[in-house]
């Protein structure tokens, strides 16, 4: 029912200037199609670099969002220019800085899956995908998650997503979102340096925060998002220097309730929610991990293998 | 396009052939008009769901579990109040989106509630109050301008907050504002209440005025956030209890006995304009003798012609906002003085006070999931973590 073109890419710049500043650009991401207005060109840079690979269509298609970034009317055009987020006509979020424009993209874009997509269980978790099995790595801010998934994602895993792990409520397979990774920090020169090929937006410094650097996504990962996968571990990272870079068991009790709290509408679903929750720790390994270089992280991630035989490596 | 909706309502069977593009307006408008889900339960129950296409599906079913979730939500605190009111025998009447779900009746369906509305004596009020702050529920509205508004002006005191659950409650003494041209005296409406279950202890008002309520919220009170849904609530009701014997003469009575003809005669009006209802024959003399004049008629016909469509861009025409306006300012002058009508506006301006809080209290739930999105880094996880990081890479 969608009119797909062409991927990004095959358009010239001006083309998607006008369009972005016109009646919109639709980019399909996954499961979803963003149709996104903006005139901001720092965003329209980051769309050109990050969104390169996804398909776009224009003219009569449904979008699941409509968004747009704009800037304020009044002063704050520019004195301190702000950025306005919008969803369908509605600002969710209070203005930014306009040099956090491009990330708050990114961050909106988050913000319509979460709260709206309840076809899906949607749990806030990076998610990684190999010979079918997906890892589902949740984890609080600053735990090293991102800037793992960003190094595995290049190293034989592919990317399902960064920031959201979509549920099936059927089945509990994991569909593919493989938008771009949001990297803070150390994080953007850490990657900057073991991947040099990877491109990345520029950095937006965050004064709250620190730094924000958004990476694109391999093109395997997008190429292949319409491929789901089964869930196989739910394995908790934390970076930590001295760490043995092993997995260690944890209670699948403690697992579901930590999971529950990291889910954006887990009590959306209610029961349904506790049971696909249940069936997820049931079918896998759940572990924390601990790890002190990227290197020792790759290694283990390696040998996983679904069920029994992770029990095994982990413990060698 | 601004019709899009009202004319599938009107034609449901519409839904089935609806190109990309028209499913891309309708579920933004039914979105923005708080309709999707229903719309969703609607579309199922003419078994035309399943042959909507993926996408448009996809949100019509994530919106109609959200609503589940609502309606759980609704009945857990219905259940909270009634232990919190337990030792005062006070009567409780629920009103609206609650009153619909706990009677089970036909606009709870796919429902999404805002806030719980309950009716107590007048007389009670002050304790029921403090009986509720004691619980742990406290005014959501700090301006002390607002406060005075509230309990000088309108039929409610401010509305509560509870501090643990965020959830909403409104009081209301009476359904309409004191200072109304026709004010209803509340002790005539709690002797027509009908008890539900819960030990007698809930009670919902009678069809005809579960009737007038909706009619007279919807056309005085100048709120059109969720304008076409309010009139889906009146198709669902008239739909529902038009068929019981007696109903439309009982209804036209009570509508003349508490002097709320005028709110009943919009409700038929703009039933039939926008969803094609046709008015009952039944009233058809007394519809005759509520009409207002051609002019007014006219005048109140542009502007609600306008303000009961979805509150969405693709909706709108350059007059929709002004329209908007002047039915806000028609319900604040149907409530207060014009002496002490222009000072207010002047104060509040464009803004209206209940949509104000609504905005802060979604704020509140926003900032909490734009921290989770934004996975801001505690300060002291941050130094240590990028530090070693560092040395080792």
């Amino acid at each position: 029912m969608v009119l797909i073109t062409m991927k990004l890419s095959a358009w010239n710049r001006a083309e998607l200037n006008e369009r972005l500043s016109g009646s919109g650009l639709t980019v399909h991401t996954g499961p979803f199609s963003a149709r996104i207005r903006t005139k901001i060109s720092s965003v329209v840079d980051g769309i050109v670099l990050l969104y390169a690979d996804y398909p776009v269509s224009d003219g009569d298609s449904f979008a699941d969002f409509h968004v747009a970034l704009q800037q304020p009317r009044g002063p704050r055009r520019w004195f301190r220019p702000q950025v306005t987020f919008h969803f369908d006509g509605v600002a969710p979020f209070k203005p930014l800085p306009l040099a956090q424009a491009l990330p708050l993209l990114e961050w909106g874009l988050n913000w319509c899956v979460g709260n709206h997509a309840h076809q899906f269980l949607l749990i806030h978790a990076a998610a990684i995908e190999r010979d079918g099995c997906a890892a589902i790595l949740p984890g609080p801010p600053g735990a090293g998650k991102s800037t793992l998934t960003a190094f595995l994602v290049h190293n034989g895993w592919r990317l399902l997503s960064d920031e959201l792990a979509l549920l099936s409520l059927a089945d509990g397979s994991v569909t593919a979102l493989a938008r771009p990774i949001s990297l803070k920090n150390q994080s953007i020169d850490i990657i900057a340096r073991r991947l040099p090929s990877a491109r990345m937006s520029p950095r937006c410094k965050d004064t709250a925060k620190g730094a924000v650097a958004l990476l694109r996504a391999p093109h395997e990962s997008v190429a292949r998002s319409g491929e789901t996968a089964q869930p196989a571990w739910v394995i908790f990272p934390k970076f930590r220097v001295g760490s043995d870079g092993r997995l260690r068991p944890r209670s699948k009790a403690d697992t579901l309730i930590e999971i529950g709290h990291n889910a954006f509408n887990y009590s959306v679903h209610g029961k349904l929610g506790f049971e696909l929750l249940s069936q997820l720790i049931d079918s896998c390994g759940c572990y924390d991990f601990s790890y002190d270089s990227l290197d020792q992280a790759f290694a283990t991630f390696d040998v996983l293998r679904p069920a029994g035989a992770v029990t095994r490596a982990a413990s060698a | 396009m601004r019709s899009l909706l009202p004319k599938l309502l009107r034609r449901p069977e519409g839904f089935a052939c609806l190109t990309p593009d028209r499913w891309d307006l309708v579920i933004r408008q039914a979105r923005q008009a708080g309709i999707l889900a229903r719309l969703c339960i609607q579309l199922d129950d003419l078994r035309i769901l399943k042959r909507v296409p993926e996408k448009p599906r996809g949100h019509l079913e994530a919106a109609r579990t959200l609503a589940q979730k609502h309606a759980r939500d609704v009945r857990w605190e219905v259940a909270c109040l009634c232990r919190t009111l337990e030792h005062c025998d006070v009567p409780l009447t629920l009103l609206k989106g609650a009153a619909y779900l706990l009677a089970d009746l036909p606009p709870a369906r796919g429902r999404l509630f805002a806030d719980l509305d309950i009716l107590v004596p007048r007389s009670r009020i002050d304790e029921v109050e403090q009986i509720l702050g004691a619980a742990d529920w406290v005014s959501a509205v700090t301006d002390f301008y607002d406060q005075r508004y509230y309990r000088r002006w309108t039929h409610q005191i401010p509305p509560l907050r509870h501090i643990r659950r965020r959830s909403v409650l409104d009081v209301h003494h009476t359904i309409v504002p004191p200072t109304a041209r026709a004010p209803v005296d509340a002790a005539t409406l709690a002797t027509e209440s009908l008890p539900l279950s819960h030990g007698g202890r809930l009670h919902i008002l009678q069809p005809a005025d579960m009737v007038l309520h909706s009619a007279v919220h919807l056309f005085n009170d100048g709120e059109f956030d969720h304008g076409l849904r309010d009139l889906l609530d009146l198709f669902d009701l008239l739909s529902h209890f038009g068929s019981r014997p007696a109903f439309w003469e009982t209804l036209a009575l009570r509508a003349e006995a508490l002097s709320l003809t005028r709110p009943l005669y919009l409700s038929l009006r703009y039933l039939d304009r926008i969803l094609g209802m046709p008015q009952p024959c039944e009233l058809r003399e007394a519809l005759l003798r509520w009409q207002p004049p051609a002019a007014a008629q006219a005048a109140l016909d542009a502007l609600f012609d306008r303000a009961l469509l979805p509150d969405h861009a693709s909706c709108d025409d350059y007059l929709t906002g002004t329209a908007r306006w002047l039915l806000y300012v028609r319900a604040h002058y149907l409530r207060m003085p014009l002496h002490l009508l222009l000072p207010h506006l002047a104060r509040k301006g464009f803004r209206r006070t209940a949509a104000a809080d609504e905005k802060n209290d979604r704020r509140s739930r926003q900032a909490q999931i734009e921290r989770l999105l934004r996975l801001a880094p505690s300060r002291s996880d941050d130094g240590s973590h990028a530090q070693a990081v560092r040395q080792r890479h």
